[in-house]
């Protein structure tokens, strides 16, 4: 199949392992940025072909995992209501908030509907006046734009049924978190392919500068990440740091202009919080001023909700890079895919999640 | 009115904490992943066993296996909700016939009678539910089996979703035939019958909300031909099952754990389609987990796999035939595919239905 067989090719698969087995001679350490990267490499195995000083440290970016609890338990409140078509891309309907998910809330009657685009929440907001119908936006840079649409288009439809719940964070900002924090042991970035796409590779420059780490922009096939870690290896090993595109065939340097001008024009910078890290300062994105009307938040008047997180789940640790998932003590215990403790465990893309799929029995994999 | 639960003592049922975990049904109760099989085991089995017949839970297939007369028969049921009703290629009365027959071929039986129970909803077009009869006539026909029973109902509107159907089957067990997950041994191979994952994308492709554009066709079909041209010919196969729900994951996993064997596939050597691979590389779906419902899974000593897979090839739905494994002694209960670049994984049990990922 064009565009994914000749990403997963065993042979160059091979032959990238063994140029990037030439190239180290120590110990290096590298986060791979994004949720779906994490996926191919647990899903691939990716981790147990490197050389043996080879570290990948699975970053902070699983959407539905760094969303707080808090915002979960507001769309939870929102989707309770009779009034309320509640939207949602299909791996947040499982995520646990404090007491309940929307599975539950669907099975008790709620009217939760998966949608694969958000503009196909508008459309219900227009098939359906007498409902209010809210679409939970979160994600990276990534989605920002397609629920940028929605609010642009419910604004020029005159919907008054539709809004958006808000949740959106945005990568640079966390990559500058985890290089401040005083136990940082990630040397090199794969940086997120698609944020890149959108955003361009400008936001990049200013961090391999000051703070001297590789970065390369990476895409998601096997062999686009193996090129990644390749790259990023190279220059650690001769002392370098710059800012590569190793995933030319969808990311340009300026990105998409026409996206970004959508998601300038509907958000907003804002302080956000990440489930299990904190606040992070200008993380992410709410509605601009002009549109607040679309703000669900507001509307449904859930600001008061307040939620705290499970005092057993690491994942702020995990998503940090500090601890791998099983060594979290709820690891596969307290803390499973079916009763999830923290997001990590719910998404596919989810580190812990991640791990528990395809690598909890070690002595099988290794066998 | 006293609440009809209150009687229930779900303190002292064997392992209630998993049903607690949900109050109410969700729809992963019936995706036939980990949630269906606790519903099962916790609920159901506790409350019906203690008559003569009772079949230990490590046995329960897709089809029970009794004993009448002298006879052994095979008979199963299954209940057919899929949404949207007509969708690439099919539709849910094929799928109602074609699925019943499946399940009691994978005992070795020959399917030769099947009942039909129709849940109808008030305002359901008749026209639609002629076509839908007509097609399970032909499916009945074309698999040589008849349709002997059958019940009508309809619920008031609102309360159903146009039809429901509901069908039942039996066969009977040639002699000598013996199949099952206490055949399966380390060594055997693993064979599935053609390529994977088309009828849950075709059904995926149509359903509100995420239509794309496909030439994918559901593979639904009849396959106790194909298992009788395996078992005529005398090939050791130790067991078959059709992988429906859950799809090739959710089989392996099924067996592995009722067999106390471990798999090892092969994930290159899994045949999908060009166009499923696509589509599950778009919705992030894995396709060792989407549905089939025309395509069995034999485990067949490794000495018959090169026959087994000449005469499923020769037969029109095992064209696609393919060694993806072998049963191994190794992690029992664990399926272990080697990954397309070299690595491993393990290959879990599905929770409930899989989730389309956000990007």
């Amino acid at each position: 199949m064009k565009y994914l067989d000749e990403f997963s090719d065993p042979d160059l698969a091979q032959r990238l392992l063994q140029e990037i087995q030439s190239t180290v001679t120590q110990p290096w350490a590298i986060m791979e940025i994004c949720g779906g990267q994490t996926h191919t490499i647990i899903r691939n195995g990716i981790d147990q072909l490197l050389p043996a000083g080879v570290e990948l440290i699975h970053g902070p970016g699983c959407p539905v995992c760094v969303t707080p609890l808090e915002t979960i338990d507001r769309a939870l409140a929102i989707a309770a209501r009779p009034d309320v078509i509640f939207c949602s891309f299909g791996d947040m309907v499982r995520v646990p908030g404090s007491s309940t998910d929307l599975f539950r809330i669907k099975s008790e009657g709620g009217d939760i509907r998966i949608v694969y685009s958000p503009l196909d929440a508008v459309k219900l907001a227009q098939a359906n006046p007498d409902k209010q119908v809210v679409f939970f936006g979160i994600g990276f840079e990534t989605t920002a734009p397609a629920n940028a649409m929605t609010v642009t288009m419910a604004k020029r439809l005159g919907l008054t049924n539709f809004s958006l719940l808000v949740s959106h964070v945005l990568v640079p900002p966390a990559i500058r978190a985890i290089l401040d924090a005083p136990n940082r042991r990630v040397q090199g970035f794969l940086a997120a392919g698609h944020v890149c796409t959108v955003m361009g590779m400008g936001e990049y420059v200013p961090l391999v500068e000051e703070y001297h780490v590789p970065i390369v922009v990476t895409g998601f096939e096997p062999l686009d990440v193996l090129e990644g870690i390749r790259r990023v290896l190279v220059q650690l090993e001769e002392g370098r740091a710059e800012l590569e595109n190793a995933y030319p065939r969808a990311v340009t340097a300026e990105g998409n202009a026409a996206a970004q001008a959508v998601v300038a024009d509907v958000f907003t910078t804002c302080d956000r919080a990440w489930r299990g890290i904190g606040t992070i300062p200008a993380s992410g994105w709410r509605l601009s001023d002009a549109y607040t009307d679309f703000d669900a938040e507001l509307r449904f008047d859930v600001t008061d909700i307040h939620a705290e997180e499970s005092p057993l789940c690491r994942s702020g640790e995990v998503l940090q890079g500090l601890i791998k998932p099983n060594q979290c003590g709820a690891f596969g215990k307290e803390c499973t895919p079916r009763m999830p403790l923290g997001a990590p465990m719910v998404s596919s893309e989810g580190a812990c999640a991640a791990y528990y799929q395809f690598r909890r029995i070690d002595t099988a994999v290794n066998a | 009115m006293n609440d009809p639960t209150s009687h229930l003592d779900l303190e002292n049922w064997s392992c209630p904490l998993p049903l607690r975990d949900y109050p109410t049904i969700v729809m992963g109760h019936g995706g036939g992943g980990r949630l269906s099989a606790e519903l099962i085991e916790h609920l159901f089995l506790p409350a019906f066993s203690g008559t003569v017949n009772d079949i230990p839970l490590k046995q329960l297939g897709d089809a029970a296996v009794l004993e009448a007369g002298g006879a052994r028969l095979a008979f199963s049921t299954d209940s057919y909700v899929v949404r949207p009703r007509f969708f690439p290629g099919g539709n849910i009365g094929d799928l109602a016939v074609n699925g019943t027959i499946n399940d009691v071929s994978m005992t070795g039986a020959r399917p030769f009678a099947l009942s039909v129970g129709v849940v109808l909803e008030e305002g359901m077009r008749i026209d639609e539910l002629g076509v839908i009869a007509q097609t399970m006539g032909s499916a009945a026909r074309r698999a040589g089996v008849s349709i002997v029973t059958g019940d009508t109902k309809v619920v008031d509107a609102g309360n159903g979703d146009g039809v429901y159907i509901n069908t039942a089957g039996i066969g009977l067990i040639p002699a000598g035939i013996d199949l099952g997950p206490h055949r399966v041994r380390p060594g055997d191979a693993i064979i599935v019958s053609g390529a994977i994952g088309m009828h849950g994308i075709a059904v995926m492709s149509v359903r509100e909300g995420l239509e794309f554009g496909s030439e994918i066709v559901t593979d639904s079909a009849p396959l106790n031909g194909l298992v009788d041209s395996l078992l005529t010919a005398g090939v050791e196969v130790h067991m078959m099952r059709d992988p429906t729900r859950g799809g090739v994951a959710a089989t392996l996993n099924e067996i592995a754990k009722t067999s106390a064997t471990g798999m090892r596939i092969v994930e290159r050597d899994v045949p999908v389609p060009d166009d499923v691979r696509a589509a599950c590389g778009f919705l992030g779906l894995d396709p060792l987990y989407v549905a089939n419902e025309g395509k069995l899974v034999a485990f067949v000593a490794a000495a018959d796999a090169e026959r087994a897979l000449d005469i499923m090839r020769a037969h029109e739905f095992g064209t696609g035939a393919t060694l993806i494994g072998y049963v191994v002694e190794d992690h029992p209960g664990v399926v272990v595919a080697k990954t397309g670049i070299g690595g491993t994984r393990v290959v879990d049990l599905p929770l409930a239905e899989q989730l389309p990922r956000i990007c």
